[in-house]
């Protein structure tokens, strides 16, 4: 079809070979054990940086929000430099500047042009957010403020307010159940020696994974990386977190909501990250309703009844197990309906098993689009990030090609039968309350 | 959720990139453009065909034509059944999408450059051979009305900033919202969404761009081979639109279930399709970024950070519209301050930007900004294939992109001055606020589950 095929059969091959092996990831610890994992990309004057520390929300213990509240005054003032001039200082050169939390990961960014004087400035204002954040008392109570205006925002969403409730009913007592925003107490009750601690605590060299994509060498990439933890105690990891308990029957939870749609949530806690029934639960649910618009789901929610503009099913994996999620709006008098078409399709799923037609499209759609996953320096610095974090093997790219395509219909069944249980899902519904 | 999503303005400042040498320009013989980018670190490529027609294209009665259009055609050709398209990009390890704007509806392909052929043989079949059936567009009609519930209906701010463009737009079709008015919606029939196919899907009315690991003759063949056989056809000439001088402020009140009141305020502005005088719009473009040109520009500094009144704030404005358009501010009160307060506080550094030039060093970091955004934009075929399309959709030349960096250089702090004196005055001012209304008597309990009206069964 391209005429470089048969003009330049060498270059095809190289581009052939480059394609099936991926990134190539580098991996090892500083001195102080922060663990670093690189990739090598000198196409672009650029440079990516991601650390991950094990203190997202669910280490929040009595105080949900700290995580969130400690993460997000990172950008508050380091060393002797205030809010303002921390914000200047990475804008003035240019560098984006960021931090997320969320329930396992805190996670701070960095983006900078790789020419050499301009990322040296970036690496010693990142290195001072890193070891000397301020925690100023005034930006403290700037962000408690801002975290009630949050929580008020979120009050007036149907999709936020499903959200909470699923995971609150879903985790029951264990510390992935509340949502990492807080809530109105805790936000009123956390003090300056919470957030000290908090921080001394996990943001330490062994509980980090440093990502690093860009235009620089190994050499560099080693320099940089002890630069940044150079004055971060070696501390020690975040201790595993508490079993989840499955549910052992189903539930039910309506919440009334002035929405003109109602929105529905439903799940049940099934995988941890690096779980051994992943592949074929993860192939089963892109037929099921991991593949937008050519999903079963979407076929039968959206295509065929015109009930919903987005439906979908997905495993989240966490340190421990994470839900198995359904995801639909429709309006409110249509709500059983969808309901009830989104159990049959996975019944009907689980039942009959995969179709052979479908499961080889989405293995083609699987495998055919893999090469997309790591087609950007953005996208690889997640990823690579996400493998160290949750330590995945560093073949795990190479090899998913080959995973993915050895799942057959019947691995598929088995191990839905085995993992999933329909009569214990938790169905959360927010809209208005029919009469 | 971001499937078939709608896009709404993207700020030129943002955009950026693409040295021209690199960008391989073709026009085919039916009047079809094609542009092509080469970037070969991944075997992949973005292909994105897009049409000049939008929302704004829209006359009264038929708002979201345009947009549900774009939902109609993934549903069948006179070759392939209801849903096909998406599934043979699916099993091509395809991803892709569409989105419908004001100005532009664009189809896109992300997928394997050794399968850019199958994307193209598709867009080309749906170019002249789309059936619109009954059946499928009664389903569809649905479809979009959840989305417009999901994305204005049930969202507060959402819909104010509906209503904020329907009140200050006296006569551009900006007026309108992409998505459409709901009684619009349900009065669409099959005949008006043929009649804007047959108006527009035209290859003269159509652009391709191709960004990622190809070559361009390769894809200029290619093209020939598929959309080049595609018929040219007379494409309908829509009447210009120019608003008409605002005489007065105008306040506005949206009463919705919310729990924050919000603000909105936009001063209308012209483009660069527009201006009458050339500078204008980037002297704008420099406003916007003192302002809101990251956390380090003066709403996050001042009013975030400083003295507190905000919870959120910004300001935006997109040069690159096909039509004039607003410079718009909004944002959320902090707590224990209201809206008022939030007004004054925008408006006084409205007033600064009037009254004392623009420091040399803020003018120094949005050059700075935009250089290495420039750069940074290199790591996404996606959006460098946005871009491209996004320019020459409105009327503009993708080249402009090129010259951006030099434009925003030459504009002085006088004329950052001068575009505020002009156009940032009452006179010219859209205020449109949220009074949220009462979310009925579990809204403090609906989260926390301890009673209240919710529900457990």
């Amino acid at each position: 079809m391209f005429a470089r095929a048969i003009l330049l059969p060498v270059a095809l091959l190289l581009f052939a070979l480059q394609a099936h092996a991926g990134p190539r990831i580098q991996t090892w610890e500083t001195s102080n054990g922060a663990k670093v994992m690189f990739v090598e990309a000198p196409a672009i004057p650029m440079l990516d940086i991601r650390l991950v520390f094990n203190a997202g929300s669910a280490r929040d213990g009595s105080l949900p929000g700290l995580a969130l509240m400690t993460n997000m005054l990172l950008n508050d003032g380091a060393g002797d430099l205030s809010a303002d001039q921390l914000a200047e200082g990475f804008e003035s050169l240019g560098a984006q500047f960021g931090t997320s939390s969320l329930r396992d990961m805190a996670i701070v960014t960095l983006r900078t042009l790789s020419d050499d004087e301009v990322q040296r400035q970036g690496l010693a204002l990142l290195q001072q957010v890193l070891t000397s954040p301020t925690f100023a008392s005034d930006e403290i109570e700037r962000r408690r403020l801002q975290m009630r205006v949050a929580l008020e925002k979120q009050k007036e969403s149907p999709s936020a307010t499903a959200k909470i409730n699923f995971f609150r009913m879903l985790y029951g007592d264990h510390p992935y159940a509340h949502d990492p925003g807080g809530n109105e107490q805790s936000i009123e009750d956390m003090t300056r020696e919470d957030i000290v601690d908090f921080f001394k605590r996990y943001y330490v060299a062994s509980n980090t994974v440093i990502a690093l994509v860009g235009a620089i060498d190994r050499k560099r990439a080693e320099e940089i990386a002890e630069e940044l933890t150079r004055d971060m105690p070696a501390g020690e990891k975040a201790p595993s977190l508490p079993k989840v308990a499955l549910l052992e029957k189903g539930e039910e939870l309506a919440v009334n909501f002035p929405s003109s749609q109602t929105h529905i949530y439903m799940g049940q806690p099934v995988m941890a990250r690096g779980d051994e029934d992943f592949f074929p639960l993860y192939v089963g649910n892109h037929m099921l309703g991991g593949s937008g618009l050519v999903s079963m789901l979407s076929e039968q929610v959206r295509e065929n009844r015109g009930l919903a503009y987005s439906v979908y099913s997905y495993f989240s994996q966490m340190q421990n197990k994470g839900p198995f999620v359904f995801n639909a709006q429709t309006r409110t008098d249509r709500a059983h309906e969808t309901l009830a078409v989104i159990r049959q399709t996975l019944e009907g799923f689980m039942k009959e098993g995969p179709d052979e037609d479908r499961l080889t499209a989405a293995r083609k759609n699987i495998t055919g689009s893999f090469p997309l996953q790591t087609s950007s320096n953005a996208n690889i610095v997640e990823y690579i990030a996400m493998m160290g974090f949750y330590d995945y093997p560093l073949d795990y790219l190479d090899t998913f090609i080959d995973k993915v395509n050895a799942v057959t219909a019947e691995d598929i069944r088995d191990a839905f039968r085995r993992r999933v249980n329909p009569d214990a899902f938790l169905v959360v519904t927010v809209g208005k309350k029919d009469t | 959720m971001i499937r078939k999503a709608l896009w709404f303005a993207l700020l030129l400042l943002a955009a950026g990139s693409t040295a021209a040498s690199d960008v391989h320009e073709f026009m085919l013989d039916n009047g079809m453009k094609v542009l092509v980018k080469e970037d070969h670190r991944a075997p992949i490529a973005v292909s994105q065909v897009w049409y000049k027609v939008g929302a704004s294209y829209e006359p009264r009665g038929l708002t979201g034509v345009s947009h549900v259009l774009e939902h109609m055609m993934f549903k069948g050709t006179k070759n392939l059944g209801p849903n096909e398209f998406s599934q043979i990009i699916a099993e091509n390890g395809g991803k892709e999408n569409a989105f419908t704007g004001r100005d532009y509806t664009a189809y896109f392909q992300t997928l394997a450059s050794d399968r850019l052929q199958v994307a193209f043989e598709l867009e080309a079949d749906r170019m002249e051979n789309l059936l619109l059936d009954e059946k499928e567009f009664q389903k569809e009609r649905q479809v979009v009305i959840e989305e417009r519930r999901m994305r204005t209906d049930d969202k507060p701010t959402a819909l104010t900033y509906e209503q904020f463009n329907a009140t200050a737009y006296r006569v551009l079709p900006y007026r309108n919202p992409v998505i459409g008015w709901r009684s619009d919606l349900e009065n669409l029939e099959l005949e008006d969404l043929s009649e804007w196919y047959s108006r527009f899907y035209a290859p003269n009315n159509a652009l391709l761009v191709v960004v990622g690991d190809v070559d361009p003759d390769e894809i200029h063949a290619m093209a020939r081979e598929t959309f080049g056989k595609v018929k040219r056809r007379e494409v309908y000439n829509i009447k210009p639109a120019t608003e008409p001088e605002q005489r007065g402020l105008t306040r506005l009140q949206v009463k919705a279930p919310a729990r924050k009141p919000y603000l909105i305020m936009g001063y209308k502005t012209p483009t660069i399709t527009s201006a009458e005088v050339e500078w204008e719009p980037y002297a704008l473009e420099i406003a916007a970024a003192v302002l809101d040109g990251g956390d380090s520009a003066r709403l996050s500094r001042f009013l975030i950070r400083g003295n507190r009144i905000a919870a959120s704030a910004g300001a935006w404005y997109d040069s690159t519209s096909r039509l004039s358009g607003m410079m718009v501010f909004n944002g959320t009160p902090n707590e224990g301050k209201n809206v008022r307060d939030l007004e004054k506080a925008l408006l006084s550094e409205i007033e600064k930007l009037k009254n004392e030039p623009i420091a040399a060093k803020e003018l120094k970091r949005i050059i700075t900004q935009t250089v290495a955004s420039k750069v940074y934009e290199l790591d996404s075929v996606y959006y460098q294939a946005m871009q491209i399309g996004l320019l020459e959709t409105v009327g503009l030349d993708w080249q402009l992109a090129d010259t951006i960096v030099d434009k925003l250089k030459a504009v002085t702090p006088e004329q950052v001055q001068a575009v505020a004196k002009k156009y940032f005055v009452p006179d010219n001012l859209t205020v449109a606020v949220l009074e949220p209304q009462s979310m009925g008597q579990d809204e403090t309990t609906a989260l926390t589950g301890n009673g209240g009206d919710a529900d457990v069964r």
